[in-house]
């Protein structure tokens, strides 16, 4: 007995390459992981939301510059890759708002069950991958 | 973690779980509906949206104000989620309070340049 408690596996650290791909996160699991994801995404990407803002509003002459970049590209970055830069803060956004959402309503109304965690993590799933499919095909012109 | 004062006492924590907890919630709550608010006025503009209905959405004096709101609301929202995430991966004292500090500079840069960006339309 004492010898199978000693030999019970410990995982104190987690190894990032070998560990992490083994892992199988519920829903739940993974709007968790992608909200801080999305969060950090959006964090670093800070500087090119508020250039997009700053562009877009300033002037005429601005947003037209501003419209030309996802367009025609700017300096050697082309139009299409400017256009996945804005297609990822398009679902960071959309995953974090939903699952703030999903977070806030778990907070106010108590709803912890383990079945409402499991059907409002895979709804907050779909859905923010839903939109994102609808607005990436409205970006690259399929609509 | 059994030691957590003094000479021990971590100074990078986050000390005040609660307020923070809170604000995180109150931040969020002040975005999302901010968010509502520009997508309405978005959605029911009539015809193509071009630069004069786009700025237009930030040019009343109410907006604006409303916007500034938003701005802090990210920047103080935005600082506790990254810290948080410093706080659970990064582990050295030394390079978790220059990553906080580093933080703090992005967040405060950001928050800066997109007022100058608002107040001058």
């Amino acid at each position: 007995m004492t010898e199978n408690a000693r030999q019970r596996p410990e995982f104190r650290n987690i190894n990032a390459i070998s560990d992490l791909p083994n892992y199988r996160l519920p829903a739940a699991g993974w709007v968790s992981i992608l909200h801080r994801v999305s969060g950090a995404l959006m964090f670093l990407l800070m500087p090119f939301i508020i250039w997009m803002f700053d562009t877009s509003i300033t002037s005429e002459i601005s947003f037209a510059s501003f419209s030309a970049t996802f367009n025609a590209g700017i300096g050697f970055v082309p139009g299409w890759f400017m256009k996945l830069v804005a297609l990822a803060i398009i679902w960071a956004y959309l995953h974090h708002f939903i699952a703030g959402i999903r977070h806030l309503y778990m907070d106010t109304f108590h709803a912890v069950t383990k079945e409402f965690g499991k059907s409002s993590a895979v709804a907050t799933l779909v859905l923010s991958l839903g939109l994102t499919v609808i607005l990436a095909a409205k970006l690259f012109g399929l609509y | 973690m059994s030691v957590n004062y003094g000479s021990k006492r971590i100074t990078t924590g986050a000390r005040y779980g609660l307020r923070d907890w809170l604000a995180q919630r109150i931040t969020a709550a002040l975005m999302a509906a901010f968010t509502l608010l520009v997508l309405v006025q978005f959605i029911f503009t009539s015809g193509p949206v071009g630069y004069e209905q786009w700025a237009g959405i930030f040019a009343a004096q109410w907006m604006k104000f409303l916007t500034f709101v938003t701005i802090l609301s990210l920047l103080y929202h935005a600082w506790i989620g990254i810290r948080d995430i410093w706080m659970d991966y990064i582990k050295p004292l030394g390079l978790r309070l220059f990553l906080h500090v580093a933080s703090l500079i992005w967040l405060i840069g950001c928050a800066g340049w997109a007022v100058q960006a608002l107040w001058r339309l």
